[in-house]
């Protein structure tokens, strides 16, 4: 219980942050918000610091919609990089605990992909609502990891943005995408777009949120279902974005995430039989060629981003949504 | 259409009136020289170890040519002629100049089509009727319609901008040699990258004819390379460190070779591999134009065709009537010569293929699957094998599972529409599959849950230059043919 001291502090910066988000004052610094927020939160917020002894939250991983804890028991610590306090012990996901999330994965893709797109739609935005109500809890937590109040600030804005820029694709790339196609045959003849299936997602190491989204959210919006490694440094923002996902009407199961070390679990991703691509997004080089060799295995689609800056508008387009997606194209006679 | 099996069925005989009087196409205009070197910088070039082997016609088991053996060294060679080609040439030349080249190559394979045809019959064993209907005019097709695209490439990525890849290295297998050498050779030179292709060793021919239209059409050398050879030229190309993209046809397992092979590069890849496509007959089908479909689905091209409908799921209540009509069509088959136009199925490709079938056949019934085949008369020499059912197979069954990639189906039957769909997508590939029924909202309903890239339904084997084509799950990566195939030969920018 040594990271008490630390929890404490950021109780007061959640309440300051949440009420400048609210109040639109987005590039204000969280722990001197006090001056613009309303008086009665400075009146609850004082004596809750002084006299109650906060309840600190476990990190858990997120699969099928339910946060279990890793099979394996393993542990690693997360300190606050600034003044090295422990800020939790999160899952040292293994293998075995990989294998379930895709056994979940696999039970809710088809009923995610049977979804309507404009269903699809309605859930990534409502996963926008969410994440942008519990702005200040993030940005809390990303300072803690250390993001500067600036950098977290960007961060939640540019993921919030995403969620909303993806939920307005999921009822419109098919249409970009796909094809009547003009054969010299008396045949009805199209090529539609169809989600490649079960995605294993290494999330960009570099990034807490805007990386695992942009990588994640594609995928989903595509009607695929995802396992999600959370960045190693950052495992504390996406277990919180797990938490974000169980309440926004998204299917349990259709994003799965795990914290963990990607060294270990590459090998374990590229090579499951049931998962369908992987997609990898920076890191160690020779993990990276552990997944690109062991994806032959059942030809998985090797998806390789080596895009460093997530919050670039570049690295939002419709042609990640494509990278997960299969064309599939139907013939019929036409005749009487 | 009565489903009822109650009547004595009337049983068409086709062996006492009448027989087929032999109507052999000529071969005299193929002009088959005796010995063909690699055609590298736009020349014809011996090959730098001197070595060759011979192609031979699986119809007679007799020597057509010698084909120049490619090595690394020819591969290099040809890799480099490639480069130079495109960084001096074709990547500045305008779309619309690439896309007239393009066209020229058309037109002149479309005039010396019959001459294709022959060759293609000869060295390959299919039936002339198919090489000369489908195989020669499709490759012309594939070609004039990527001529078109070439100066058309900002229509085709919304948002993006199409750039060339660079050199791209291409195999290709011995079922379709023309017409993958189109597939392959016209998207890539309307992206504007430049190539070196490698045939199958069993079919080097028509390729090599290929090499003097693309001469004839004034294509700047090293522009199209194409190195004979087996394996090991297909391995050297894979891994040349210049080459900037692999297309590769063929098993999936090579596929899976190459995947790994390229792990440790940067070398882009699109892979065509196998399939074991299920064609599912409901009862509500008009039965006599499916019985149609599964024949067009398995025998076509002596079901060496990546996307047979090499599994029959038929459903029970329909089961005894198909099963009767398709053994009888089956019975009319014809099995000779390739090159006379009577011939239904013409020669197995190789006599290593047809050992392989030979190998299914047995593997097949020792597993306790009930093996058909008909009665037709096989010529006394070359590679024949006869149209083959296996009934009573399971789902476990090796010749369930695994892709025979020759004239034998897998036949099951199901109950609902559910089970159909359960049983056609377990299995690893992910390459085609069809559907007969006469009801729309079954199509669109079964059409849907089938995984895979390519779906007939009411119809089979069916193929267009417009119309992409490509594996889900292990029968491959990225799509060939239309606008979808363009995106195989370009980086978006």
């Amino acid at each position: 219980m040594v990271f008490l001291c630390a929890l404490c502090v950021s109780v007061c910066s959640v309440v300051n942050c949440g009420e400048i988000m609210k109040n639109g004052a987005m590039n204000r610094n969280g722990s001197n918000g006090a001056k613009s927020k309303p008086r009665s939160v400075a009146r609850i917020e004082m004596p809750i610091e002084e006299s109650r002894l906060p309840v600190l939250k476990t990190y858990k991983i997120y699969i099928g919609g339910k946060f279990p804890r890793t099979e394996s028991g393993r542990f690693y610590q997360v300190k606050n990089p600034k003044t090295g306090a422990p800020l939790a012990n999160v899952c040292l996901s293994s293998r075995k605990d990989f294998r379930e999330a895709v056994v979940a994965a696999t039970d809710a893709q088809a009923g995610w992909a049977n979804r309507s797109a404009y269903n699809r739609a309605q859930i990534l935005y409502r996963i926008a609502e969410m994440l942008e109500g519990r702005s200040a809890q993030f940005i809390d937590e990303m300072m803690k990891q250390g993001y500067t109040d600036r950098d977290a600030k960007i961060e939640i804005a540019t993921a919030v943005d995403r969620l909303v820029y993806y939920a307005g694709w999921a009822d419109k790339y098919q249409q970009i995408f796909s094809s009547v196609n003009p054969v010299a045959s008396s045949h009805f003849n199209f090529s539609v777009l169809e989600p490649t299936g079960i995605v294993a997602v290494f999330a960009p190491p570099e990034s807490a949120l805007v990386g695992l989204i942009s990588t994640i959210i594609p995928a989903i919006t595509g009607g695929n279902a995802v396992i999600a490694l959370a960045a190693n440094k950052y495992p504390l923002t996406a277990v919180t974005l797990a938490e974000v996902l169980a309440t926004s009407d998204l299917p349990g199961g259709v994003i799965n995430i795990l914290t963990g070390n990607p060294a270990e679990l590459a090998e374990h991703f590229a090579s499951h039989m049931g998962v369908h691509a992987v997609i990898w997004s920076g890191g160690d080089a020779k993990d990276l060629l552990t997944i690109r060799t062991k994806s032959a295995l059942n030809v998985k689609r090797a998806v390789i981003y080596d895009r460093g800056d997530w919050l670039a508008d570049a690295a939002q387009s419709p042609y990640y949504i494509l990278d997960t997606q299969e064309v599939k194209t139907t013939w019929h006679p036409i005749g009487v | 259409m009565p489903n009822t099996t109650t009547s004595k069925p009337l049983k068409l005989n086709f062996q006492t009136a009448w027989t087929y009087a032999p109507a052999p196409e000529s071969a005299g205009h193929a002009n088959i020289k005796p010995r063909y070197d690699h055609f590298i910088n736009g020349k014809f070039t011996p090959p730098i170890k001197g070595k060759y082997f011979d192609t031979i016609n699986p119809a007679t088991e007799k020597k057509l040519a010698e084909v120049a053996d490619g090595s690394a060294e020819d591969i290099d060679a040809a890799v480099k002629s490639a480069r130079r080609a495109y960084d001096k040439i074709w990547s500045r030349l305008p779309g619309k100049e690439r896309g007239k080249y393009l066209y020229r190559i058309a037109r002149i394979l479309q005039e010396r089509a019959r001459e294709f045809a022959v060759i293609e019959s000869m060295d390959g064993g299919k039936p002339i009727r198919e090489s000369r209907d489908v195989d020669i005019p499709l490759a012309a097709a594939h070609f004039f319609y990527y001529a078109g695209w070439a100066d058309k490439l900002e229509y085709a990525f919304p948002g993006r901008r199409a750039k060339p890849l660079g050199v791209a290295g291409q195999i290709i297998p011995w079922n379709f040699p023309l017409l993958m050498a189109a597939w392959k050779i016209a998207p890539a030179l309307a992206g504007g990258n430049t190539v070196v292709l490698k045939p199958a060793e069993t079919t080097p021919l028509t390729a090599l004819r290929l090499a003097e239209v693309i001469a004839d059409a004034g294509l700047p050398p090293g522009v199209v390379n194409i190195v004979t050879g087996a394996g090991a030229a297909g391995a050297a190309l894979v891994n040349h460190p210049d080459v900037d993209k692999i297309a590769f046809t063929g098993s999936t397992e090579v596929g899976k070779a190459i995947q790994r092979a390229l792990a440790p590069t940067k070398t882009k890849y699109t892979l065509e591999l196998g399939g074991k496509a299920a064609n599912i007959i409901f009862d509500d089908a008009t039965i006599d134009q499916a019985v149609e479909g599964i024949i067009n689905g398995i025998f076509f091209n002596q079901g060496h065709v990546c996307c047979a409908g090499s599994r029959l799921l038929v459903q029970e209540s329909v089961y005894p009537t198909v099963l009767r009509k398709l053994q009888d069509r089956m019975q009319t088959l014809v099995v000779g010569a390739p090159l006379d136009k009577n011939t239904d199925i013409g020669a197995i490709n190789s006599k290593m293929q047809l050992e392989k079938i030979n190998e299914y056949l047995k593997i097949g019934e020792a597993e306790g699957a009930e093996l058909w085949q008909t009665d037709a008369q096989l010529p006394n020499e070359g590679y024949f094998c006869r149209p083959s059912l296996f009934l009573n197979t399971s789902q476990s069954h090796r010749v369930t599972q695994e892709e025979i990639f020759g004239p034998v189906v897998a036949v099951q039957t199901f109950r609902t529409p559910d089970e159909a769909i359960e049983k056609a997508n377990n299995t690893p590939y992910g390459l085609s599959g069809g559907v007969w029924t006469d009801k729309g909202s079954k199509i669109f309903k079964i059409t849907t849950k089938l995984r895979a890239g390519v779906i007939w339904a009411n119809t089979y084997n069916k193929f267009d230059p417009s119309s992409p084509f490509g594996g889900y799950k292990e029968s491959g990566v990225g799509r060939e043919g239309g606008l979808h195939g363009m995106a195989a030969y370009v980086s978006l920018v």
